[in-house]
């Protein structure tokens, strides 16, 4: 690995003297912000806490995500003391954080699954349509172009087919084809009058910028090892190519202000090697994801700011949130033929838009990924799912004709389903805190979750059920599972915790994505989201990004 | 179903061994490493066991498969060479031959008399947990990585193999860069 001390010399983790822009978090927030402004012309520092992952291992990567003797958390490093966090959660919500984040260049988008998609006009406006949670302070039009762009840093394949997006240009790229078990979804959604469109992916569905197109390992979470998929890396490598500089292994520790607490003046990192460093710059971009931004502002607390920094509202760490989910899964009697790829092609934006404020958005994906792996079964012994095994830690006994006879039984080609989408409103008692009882491997604070999903959630998911069981017996597929909307999970989306807003007393950054307490301090993260529908955050992420650094690259160069 | 050329090439890409449709693939294991003629005759006969009845061309499979797949991997060549001494010991206790050397139904009875079928595959584990690992599992990632395993569990192409371009509306087909 590159970086790794202990091959050949240390790479130098030393500050840069002159940085105009430094950049803390090298995930795809990160790594578009460091970008645009090393391209701008400006000297770029981006500090990261984890390590560069070396391309030549991805393979190996993907051994270790296919195979369940390991930890899914194993492919991308997760986990060990400086990863660790807390959680009090209600009874029937779970979390998984180190599944959820990786540390390292390119970040989460390593694992993630590539959906990229807008949000709604509704999504911008929820308070003053519905009387439900807080509106942003900019609308879908303002964020409008900045998607475009998103679009085409990212690298979108999709179609201009969705009818309740108003779109100005096509993605980048064509969609990619529907699989054959889409057809079987789209005949039923047709003769219940419900709209089917294409799903978008930031990934290649033709070669572009370097890059392979998909050619169907099927892995793409965790791990894409063609490339096809987008990962923030990308990005940090072409802001490398424009001058800026990447420190990996480099945690900030916390952020320094002036005297009087109106601007930033530098950010504390360790090293790997036990060193303490001081990067200091003319402007400061935390993009540490939905709960590393909000805990390093609560780390970097003062006598000015004694509820952490830029928390003068008192809303850094609150209203954490993440879309939430339900699903109806079915057998039908013909084979499904889901095709060798791990993503969704087909979705419907029906249920996106609403009249009355509950039940909210639902958004209806149609699966097309066989739940089942042959390498998972035939390796547990028989045992269907790594789920089975944590149930069950003695590992089935077959093999030979016996495990084949379950292999194919657990992959009959026969199973599918359908997950929706459901809108979660922020509570302000959701959040990230510190706990003060345990440290990370730096002595600081862990973070602390607390979440709960709210009736919006529940009602919304009830009523996506009825709809995804009417979908199902027009196929005539007979329903084998359902599942409860009160069961929820934070999902693979943090969201909320340093929102965004017009009010200095009741947000933490501006519609320029500036705090509001300091001037040269900007956060670039889904932890500005006030709201966020029923979709999947990145390429909302990606455009704020981008809106961000126009605004950086204005006062730079004022 | 038999087992191909292309099928080797599948598994070993999905181990991450670089290798390209023209690669020559050897099963002569070299005469330095701890992978010799021996190891590979009890992998061969472990798949014996562990692989359905209905695949053919095993031996060449996995002859090609395992010596390609350790070259330039010491720790992981030791760790094969290490379960499949710990596998002969046990059968050298009790019925005084080497795995290899045991009839079909006897080895399949070793396997099981040890209790590898039950063992939780942990390469640092007790002697059947890395001999499920090294030996039983690893023979198993190989064959469910294959285009010919993928038909055998009933699906088209198992996850980890590249399936190769999709065609897309007006988009091109052609294999990109790696980046
Ligand atoms: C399984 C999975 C599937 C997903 N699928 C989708 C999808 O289909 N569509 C979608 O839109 N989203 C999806 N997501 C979410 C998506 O991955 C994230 O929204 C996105 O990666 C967030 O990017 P980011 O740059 O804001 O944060 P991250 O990518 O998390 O990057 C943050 C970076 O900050 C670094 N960091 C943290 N703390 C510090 C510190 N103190 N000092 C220095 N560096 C620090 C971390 O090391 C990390 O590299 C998925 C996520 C997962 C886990
Ligand atoms: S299916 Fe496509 S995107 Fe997914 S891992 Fe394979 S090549 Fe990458």
């Amino acid at each position: 690995m590159i970086g790794r001390d202990s091959e050949g010399e240390a790479p130098d983790r030393t500050p840069s003297d002159h940085a105009d822009v430094c950049v803390v978090g090298a995930g795809v927030a990160g790594g578009l912000v460091a970008h645009s402004l090393a391209t701008a012309g400006h000297d770029v520092v981006i500090l990261d806490a984890g390590p560069r992952f070396e391309r030549s291992k991805v393979m190996a990567r993907l051994e270790k995500a296919l195979r369940p003797e390991h930890d899914r958390t194993d492919v991308w490093e997760m986990g060990g003391e400086r990863d660790q966090y807390t959680k009090s959660l209600p009874d029937g919500i779970t979390a998984n954080l180190n599944l959820q984040r990786v540390k390292g260049i390119g970040g989460t988008t390593l694992h993630w699954s590539g959906g990229a998609l807008r949000l709604h006009e509704k999504d911008f406006n929820m308070q003053s349509r519905y009387g439900l949670a807080a509106d942003w302070p900019i609308d879908y039009a303002d964020l409008r172009p900045y998607y475009a762009s998103a679009e085409r840093e990212l690298g979108v394949a999709g179609g201009d087919d969705n009818p309740f997006i108003s779109r100005e240009q096509d993605a980048p790229m064509p969609a990619h084809p529907n699989s054959p078990s889409d057809r079987l979804f789209q005949e039923a959604c047709e003769e219940l009058g419900i709209r089917t469109h294409s799903f978008p992916l930031a990934i290649n569905s033709e070669v572009r910028d370097g890059r392979s197109q998909c050619v169907g390992f099927s892995t793409c979470t965790p791990v894409c090892p063609s490339g096809a998929k987008y990962s923030g890396d990308v990005h940090v490598r072409q802001a490398e190519s424009a001058g800026a500089r990447v420190i990996d292994r480099a945690p900030a520790q916390s952020i320094e202000h002036d005297d009087d607490g109106t601007s930033v003046v530098a950010v504390e990192y360790a090293t790997p090697s036990g060193e303490v460093h001081r990067q200091t710059a003319q402007q400061f971009v935390i993009a540490c994801g939905g709960i590393e931004t909000p805990r390093l502002l609560l780390l970097s607390e003062s006598d000015e700011y004694p509820n952490g920094l830029a928390n003068r509202s008192g809303t850094v760490g609150k209203y954490l949130f993440s879309d939430s989910s339900v699903s109806v899964t079915a057998r039908i009697d013909e084979t499904a033929n889901k095709t060798p790829i791990g993503y969704t092609t087909m979705c419907s934006d029906e249920f996106y838009d609403h009249d009355d404020p509950t039940p909210g958005t639902i958004q209806l994906r149609f699966d097309n990924v066989d739940p089942q792996s042959p390498v998972e079964t035939a390796l547990t012994g028989g045992h269907s799912s790594r789920e089975q095994i944590y149930k069950e830690p003695i590992y089935g006994g077959s093999w030979g004709d016996a495990l084949l006879d379950e292999t194919q039984h657990a992959t009959d080609n026969r199973t599918i389903r359908i997950t929706a989408g459901l809108e979660t409103i922020p509570h302000a008692d959701s959040t990230v805190t510190l706990d003060r009882s345990k440290t990370d491997n730096h002595g600081n604070p862990v973070p602390h979750i607390e979440f709960d999903i709210g009736p919006h959630v529940v009602e919304t998911g009830e009523r996506a059920i009825e709809i995804m069981k009417e979908i199902m017996d027009t196929i005539g597929a007979e329903i084998t599972s359902i599942s409860d909307p009160e069961s929820q999970r934070l999902a693979n989306h943090h969201n909320g915790t340093t929102r965004m807003g017009s009010d200095p007393s009741e947000s933490v950054v501006n519609a320029s994505l500036q705090t509001h307490d300091l001037s040269n301090l900007w956060i670039s993260s889904s932890s500005v989201f006030p709201t966020s529908g029923a979709t999947a955050p990145t390429l909302t992420i990606a455009a704020l990004s981008l809106k961000a650094a126009d605004h950086i690259d204005n006062k730079l160069s004022s | 179903m038999e087992l191909t050329r292309r099928d080797v090439l599948a598994a070993l890409a999905a181990t991450g061994v670089a290798v390209g449709t023209g690669a020559v693939l050897r099963s002569e294991p070299g005469d330095d490493g701890p992978i010799g003629d021996h190891e590979v005759a009890t992998l061969v006969a472990v798949a014996g066991v562990v692989y359905p009845s209905a695949v053919e061309g095993v031996e060449s499979f996995v002859s090609e498969y395992s010596v390609t797949r350790v070259r330039d991997r010491p720790t992981y060549a030791a760790g094969v060479a290490d379960a499949v001494e710990a596998l002969d010991e046990y059968t050298r206790d009790w019925y005084d031959e080497d795995f290899a050397d045991l009839d079909a139904e006897t080895r399949d009875r070793a396997l099981s008399g040890m209790d590898v079928d039950h063992a939780d595959p942990d390469p640092e584990g007790s002697e059947r947990e890395r001999i499920r690992y090294y030996l039983v599992n690893e023979l198993l990632y190989a064959l469910f990585t294959t285009p010919t395993g993928g038909e055998l569990a009933g699906i088209e192409n198992p996850q980890g193999t590249r399936a190769g371009p999709r065609p897309t509306s007006g988009g091109r087909t052609d294999g990109g860069e790696r980046r």
